[in-house]
């Protein structure tokens, strides 16, 4: 039992102090750094409950995907810092605000926690014998939450095509590729070899057949 | 005091032991895939590629080790100093430690993991942070340049690659790797192996893979002639070694999960008894290195893709495909009944 604990404390420590420092390091790559670091220790605490599906979704999707495209924007935008942190009492109110409401949840629900320990199996699925993690997921995610999982799909899907919409600018007189034309290109349709008599070079009259 | 030794020590001391020999043997079989590599394109080109050290230039790659260790290790000025050092480190060790779930044998891997495929996609993922760390903590226009062109390449042909995996999974219907290789075990032999039924799957895969270890023809990170030489330039010795390192392990990790995927990891291709004696791990290792030489002759003799040809490659051609793949595999093996319990 004291290996988990110990991994337990390692994960948690290193969580929280790399969620410290992705708020107190002063340049913003440094912070995104922390908090993939942040990402990475609470997949470790997943791994840890036996959620090992979670685990490595986690990675995936916040750390190889989300945290990429989050790490390009701040490392492509020119962020003032200082000019960052003159607003800061002025949405100070505003932080406190979203703060006290974390604060409240978790102490419901440690309350509630306390007061019936058996809460948990009331809402939770618990995993049956023999099926793994994986599955589990997938039995009740497929079946009982369908109309959720699909309920997401949707906000996804409109997610996507707002940005698309907020994106795509059709300009005008601009070149654009057009593949299929590239790809049919073949070499009687790219090159002409021509017999060129020596010291005369090619007449008017040819050049005008090739540029048709 | 005897319980800890016999549960925790001794299991411990057995890990690390198995993970050391695991590490050298694959440290060695790099050094001489990078050699294999440089002789196969000279063989292409007709030269005779290194040849020097030691007898046919066996010792290359160990001269290079050399050569690489010995230098001075430079950082420059305007460098980000921590994330510079960083960065090496982390794309070796990443690219490492995806090999703590690769089995070469029937229970011949170090963690023998129910998520084992989605742990090498999740690694493979967090490979792109070596890149990106390099480049922007260089503090230099091409290697920041070339990090951008990486990372975007890599995220783009890790979602096809994600739904070939799907593909392979829904056959399977585990996401253990030894279950995987264990699925592909009949009497068919190598005609029941997974590249023949998925085949358009494995031609994606394998290009996929070119493209997410940033191989020829997809090597845009290191375009020579635009962005002088890609990601680390400003790198030098040891933590320049690091990266060479990291790649080709990653490379010897695509051409595994290839192997495990498709052709039947440690499975001989003819199921009887002649065959089958030979050890497991020798036909994994060939199979291993036949994928290796066809990223080999890839890189010999396919020209460098332009980047809006990669990212149409990729998004406009391999997406739908592997979509419709998976469609098409899931309603199939649901309707004939062949879908895994």
């Amino acid at each position: 039992m004291i290996f988990p604990a110990l991994f337990f404390y390692l994960f948690a420590a290193v969580l929280i102090g790399s969620g410290v420092m992705v708020i107190a390091s002063r340049n913003p790559v440094h912070s995104v750094l922390f908090l993939i670091l942040a990402f990475v220790n609470a997949s470790g605490l997943f791994v840890l409950l036996g959620a090992e599906f979670l685990a490595m979704i986690l990675i995936v999707v916040y750390v190889g995907a989300v945290a990429v495209l989050f790490l390009f924007v701040i490392m492509m935008l020119d962020v003032d810092f200082a000019e960052l942190r003159e607003g800061f009492l002025e949405y100070l109110p505003f932080g406190l605000l979203i703060g006290g409401i974390f604060l409240a949840e978790l102490i419901a629900v440690a309350l509630g926690w306390a007061i019936s320990p058996n809460i948990s199996s009331a809402v939770g699925s618990p995993i049956p014998a023999n099926v793994s993690n994986t599955e589990a997921i997938g039995l009740v995610l497929y079946t009982k939450y369908i109309h959720y999982f699909q309920i997401a799909g949707m906000v996804l899907l409109v997610a996507m095509i707002g940005a698309i919409v907020l994106t795509l600018r059709h300009k005008v007189n601009v070149k654009r590729q057009n593949i299929a034309a590239q790809n049919a290109r073949k070499k009687a349709t790219a090159m002409d070899v021509r017999k060129v008599a020596s010291g005369q070079g090619l007449r008017d009259s040819d050049a005008a057949e090739w540029v048709q | 005091m005897a319980e800890i030794w016999t549960a925790y020590l001794w299991p411990l001391i057995i890990m690390v032991a198995q993970s050391l020999l695991l590490l050298v043997v694959l440290l060695i079989a790099i050094a001489y895939i990078l050699l294999a590599d440089r002789k196969i394109w000279a063989a292409v080109q007709i030269r005779r590629g290194p040849n020097v050290v030691g007898p046919w230039g066996l010792l290359q790659s160990f001269a290079d080790l050399l050569k690489f260790v010995l230098k001075e290790p430079i950082i420059p000025s305007g460098a980000n100093k921590g994330i510079f050092l960083l960065a090496p480190l982390v794309s070796c060790v990443l690219a490492l430690s995806a090999w703590a779930v690769i089995p070469v044998n029937l229970n011949w891997v170090i963690a023998n993991i129910n998520v084992g495929i989605l742990y090498i996609f999740a690694i493979s993922s967090l490979s792109i942070y070596g890149i990106i760390m390099a480049g922007w903590s260089s503090n230099s226009k091409y290697p920041f340049l070339s990090a951008l062109r990486s990372a975007a390449q890599m995220v783009s042909y890790e979602v096809s690659i994600g739904f070939v995996l799907v593909t392979v999974l829904l056959c399977v219907g585990s996401l253990n790797l030894s279950a995987i290789v264990a699925a592909q075990d009949t009497k068919l032999g190598i005609l029941g192996w997974y590249w023949l039924p998925l085949f358009p799957m494995f031609i994606i895969f394998y290009v996929s893979a070119l493209a997410e270890t940033n191989r020829p023809p997809f090597d845009l990170v290191e375009a020579e002639s635009e962005l002088v030489a890609g990601f680390m330039v400003e790198y030098g010795s040891t933590p320049y070694l690091l990266f060479m390192l990291g790649e080709y392990v990653a490379i010897c990790t695509m051409c595994a999960l290839g192997t495990i995927l498709f052709l039947g990891g440690w499975l001989s291709p003819i199921p009887f008894a002649p065959f089958t004696w030979i050890p497991g791990v020798i036909w994994f290792v060939l199979k291993l290195f036949f994928l290796f030489f066809l990223f080999a002759m890839a890189k010999a003799i396919v020209p460098r893709y332009r980047y809006d040809q990669l990212m149409r490659l990729g998004w406009k051609v391999f997406l739908p495909i592997s979509i419709a793949m998976v469609v098409i595999v899931a309603a199939v093996l649901q309707f004939t009944g062949l879908a895994p319990a």
